[in-house]
């Protein structure tokens, strides 16, 4: 068997590589580039692409030809664009307020406990995505699990309106991906030293302090690590907003998806996943600088 | 090795499961909740054929998929003024159905209709209008006018359901400003999309599918509705009255296709040919609610059909069918959409 | 310390408190399991509903099971998930393989980095640009292989969740064993097959049980890039979340629910096996 193998070791390694490379080289990247060719040439009307370049795709993003054709400042996409931004990030914010105290609790839990909290954080993030959005509809909506009972007892007398809302699309966010904020912190924190804590104590700091500048320091690449792991699906979420802001509520993620399956304009599209490509692309390199500073303190102490 | 082998043998098997599309089968794209099962099941005891279908939202979701080569559906169900434009971008394909047995029973009225006058392409499903239904015990107006669904009151702030895509909502907002069908004055669509982009103020939810299941959790008290699926949900429980404003109700009418990229066409043409049949129409009409275009129908309907109040309409009832827009007024009317739901 | 002992300690004395512990966190995480289980109890309970509509609740049934396991078209896309998820791990599986002994045991080599970055790319991708992506490109090239085309799709975005914990495996694992077999004259091909293989197993299991519940959840990728014949149960369910919402929808969920937590159930303990801690 291994005598088909080529003898040198390079060899092996492009050999063994290839399958990889080009699963992920022709469905991804090449894909990716396509598209980004795409997001500067003409739309056709009725779907595809002319094959005319253009920057028309961009300029769509704040300009736009009005119904007189003038060009004048359109503010609609912006807005898209900065709600994605705005739910993404008060998202994140809601997982991490959350999912910090629980990772920290889980870190202080005797070892066989602790596998348990995780087994049971990571079994909702297993389960089908649209089932968990679906649970949603069926809680916040009008006659639902919330409402109903507030209505029977009197405290309420009308509708609260939660369905078809950006609060409810920002809570089946965090519902979404709240797994995804604890599971990195408590990676990091499992490796704190307790000492650590002991030693600030004796030096006379509150608990307080303690947290802030012994704890939440330590941990900051996993707490980064789970801000990002959140923050990018947010970003490109789709089922969300669809299901739970009544296609009213645009994000970007559920804008790109109009593009191809109903607007037709693919170079648009394109050009708007390209935007959210570049966030990412942005998210991870703050996430690499953290990281190399973690090496850094870690280099040091 | 041998797990890995057995893998790649699995995965070639299945990949020429799928390729090797066994004859007798037919894939069918039909919108959301319009393929009766019980229908379905007739065709395959009679031909044998296994019909599999899948369902999409809109005219725009169907040309869009088969733009982007969406391909091995062998029938799909585009409105009227689709046709014309599914036929220049080669999308489907003359499969001369003046030529089936059962063409005979084909309705003299809508024999030669302007979108495929020849019937080369296209087999008749089903047509009818596009309006609005109200919540009928909570909703104080009675859908006179259709003032009350572009201009609403207070009482439908936030709780008014209009259909996502611009096709039949602006046709019908024509109607209601007097203003001519794919129009091409950038002034008249300015006027559509002042009024869309107020009216969005009362928007609870852009929706095409689950209209009745709004009204009946109260979600919405006012919907954008069809008549024959307004007529389903009344029958289903929902407190749904179906309009009929007075400046008029868009009209369509729904059409078999057969794609370019169709693999069993001949099982597409025979599909079309059952439908023809005056008893299998009736059934996909006793199901749908909406008009047929087959003589000889009526006989098969039941009672409760007959006198439905969705498919009997005021006689002066002012139906208007949308022709296919040029580039020009589309681009002006997919303007107005983005404007409206940004 | 457990949570008892340091809520009496807390009644004794407040100042007792160990260092580093904080009040109210039990109770934090006590409603946070609340709120992480509500909304899958309720979708369960309300499988149970006699009625049509899933909110109203009119009395306890299962007939909603009962319809869900009879209609045709859910065992269809149950069957095309099924074939989607066993192949595209299958493949994922022995691509990550490969991968991983390469990454991990290869030393290091110019481009070690960017051949880790390529592996890791699909997870940095949103899925959303994932699907336009393909699409653009299936409808490009013309590829038109129905289910073939969902395959390539869930291959290419589950290598990473096959790599990971087999990477992780790979690199907690002593090479001694190896090289005693290779001292004992094993070939090479025999100290792969009868120690590394079996060690690495684990891995390797945990990394198909992994990209086979990606796969078998993905949504936004089927739906973009599926054609005629592949819907899958999850594209089905949101088929039906459209057309309105019924128990039967409820009741589909809750099996497709059983059956991920069996498997992540099933990943648990193989990974507990393996001592790598393998959390994802």
């Amino acid at each position: 068997m291994s005598k088909w193998l080529p003898k040198s070791a390079a060899a092996r390694r492009w050999l063994g590589l290839t399958p990889a490379y080009v699963m992920i080289g022709i469905f991804m990247l090449v894909p990716i580039s396509i598209m980004a060719v795409y997001s500067f040439l003409e739309p056709n009307p009725y779907g595809g692409v002319l094959p005319e370049p253009s920057v028309a795709a961009y300029v769509k993003l704040f300009l736009e030809y009005d119904l007189e054709d003038n060009l004048v400042f359109n503010p609609g996409y912006i807005n898209i664009i900065f709600r994605s931004f705005q739910l993404s990030i008060m998202a994140t914010v809601i997982c991490l307020v959350m999912g910090f105290p629980v990772a920290y609790y889980i870190t202080l839990q005797p070892e066989n406990k602790r596998n348990i909290y995780i087994y049971l954080i990571t079994i909702p993030f297993w389960t089908n995505l649209l089932i968990r959005t679906f649970a949603w509809i069926i809680i916040l909506g009008r006659g639902g699990v919330i409402e109903t009972p507030l209505l029977n007892l009197g405290i309420i007398d009308d509708s609260l309106k939660m369905m078809y809302t950006d609060g409810a699309i920002a809570i089946g966010l965090t519902y979404s991906y709240l797994p995804l904020m604890v599971l990195p912190i408590y990676a990091s924190l499992e490796k704190l030293d307790f000492r650590l804590l002991e030693a600030a104590s004796d030096l006379y700091s509150s608990r307080f302090q303690i947290m802030t500048k012994v704890v939440i320091p330590l941990c900051k690449p996993g707490i980064v690590a789970g801000c990002i792991l959140v923050f990018i699906p947010c970003i490109g979420a789709f089922i969300a907003p669809n299901l739970l802001g009544g296609g009213k509520k645009l994000m970007l993620g559920s804008l790109v998806q109009f593009q191809f399956a109903s607007a037709r304009n693919w170079p648009f599209g394109s050009a708007l996943s390209m935007l959210l490509l570049s966030a990412v692309v942005v998210a991870l390199i703050f996430y690499a600088r953290s990281a190399r500073k973690k090496e850094y303190i870690q280099g040091t102490a | 090795m041998k797990r890995a082998l057995s893998l790649l043998t699995a995965f070639a098997f299945s990949l020429g499961a799928t390729l090797a599309k066994a004859e007798g089968e037919l894939f069918i794209y039909n919108w959301t909740e319009y393929t009766p099962p019980d229908l379905v099941d007739k065709f395959e005891a009679e031909t044998g054929i296994k019909v599999s279908v899948d369902t999409y939202d809109s005219n725009e979701t169907l040309l869009a998929k088969l733009q982007a080569g969406a391909t091995g559906y062998d029938l799909v169900v585009p409105s009227q003024n689709f046709v014309p434009i599914m036929i220049n971008e080669g999308l489907i394909q003359k499969v001369a159905v003046y030529d089936l047995p059962n063409y005979a029973n084909y309705e003299d009225k809508w024999k030669k209709p302007e979108w495929d006058s020849e019937h080369e392409y296209s087999a008749p499903w089903q047509w009818g209008t596009t309006s609005f239904s109200f919540h009928s015990e909570e909703y104080s107006g009675s859908g006179e006018s259709l003032a009350e669904f572009f201009e609403p009151s207070e009482e439908l702030r936030g709780r008014l359901s209009v259909f996502p895509t611009p096709d039949e909502v602006i046709s019908l907002a024509n109607i209601y400003l007097g203003i001519e069908f794919c129009s091409e004055d950038p002034k008249e669509m300015k006027r559509i999309q002042d009024m869309l982009v107020a009216q969005k103020d009362y928007v609870v939810a852009y929706n095409n599918e689950t209209m009745s299941d709004l009204i009946t959790s109260g979600e919405a008290l006012m919907t954008n509705h069809w008549n024959g699926y307004s007529r389903l949900g009344r029958l289903a429980g929902a407190p749904v009255q179906y309009a009929y404003p007075k400046e008029g109700v868009v009209g369509w009418f729904d059409s078999l296709v057969v794609p370019t990229s169709a693999k069993n066409v001949e099982n597409a043409r025979k599909f079309m040919n059952f439908m023809m049949d005056p008893v299998n129409m009736a059934i996909l009409t006793e199901s749908q609610g909406y008009g047929d275009a087959i003589k000889g129908t009526a006989q098969y309907y039941s009672e409760e059909l007959k006198t439905a109040p969705e498919v009997n309409p005021p006689s002066d009832l002012n139906v208007v069918f949308a022709p296919t827009c040029s580039p020009a007024a589309q681009s002006l009317i997919d303007k107005v959409w983005t404007k409206v739901l940004q | 310390m457990t949570e008892r002992d340091l809520k009496s300690s807390n009644m004794a004395k407040a100042k007792a408190l160990p260092v580093g512990h904080y009040r109210g966190l039990g109770v934090w995480n006590f409603f946070f399991m609340v709120f992480l289980y509500a909304p899958i109890a309720v979708l369960i309970f309300y499988s149970f509903n006699a009625n049509r509509m899933v909110i109203n609740w009119t009395g306890f049934g299962v007939e909603w099971y009962i319809k869900a396991f009879n209609n045709e078209d859910i065992q269809d896309a149950v069957w095309n998930s099924l074939i989607v998820a066993f192949v595209a791990t299958g493949v994922a599986t022995t691509i990550a393989t490969i991968g991983a002994l390469i990454l991990a045991r290869g030393g290091n080599f110019k481009g070690k980095t960017a051949s880790l970055g390529l592996m890791m790319l699909p997870l940095m991708v949103p899925e959303i640009v994932t699907a336009v992506a393909v699409l653009i490109f299936f409808a490009t090239i013309g590829l038109n292989w129905g289910l073939g085309n969902v395959i390539i799709a869930h291959i290419t975005f589950c290598i990473p969740f096959a790599f990971m914990p087999i990477r992780a495996r790979l690199e907690g694992m002593d090479t001694t064993m190896e090289q005693a077999a290779r001292d004992l004259y094993a070939s090479e091909w025999e100290t792969f097959r009868y120690i590394t293989v079996p060690m690495l197993m684990p891995g390797i299991v945990a990394g198909a049980m992994l990209s086979f519940v990606i796969s078998l959840d993905d949504f936004i990728i089927t739906l973009m890039v599926g054609g005629a014949g592949s819907t899958t149960l999850p594209v089905y369910i949101y088929s039906m979340i459209r057309r309105g919402l019924t128990p039967e929808i409820n009741a589909v969920s809750t099996l497709l629910l059983l059956f991920s937590v069996a498997i992540v159930t099933a990943y648990w303990f193989v990974s507990k096996k393996s001592n790598t801690k393998t959390v994802h």
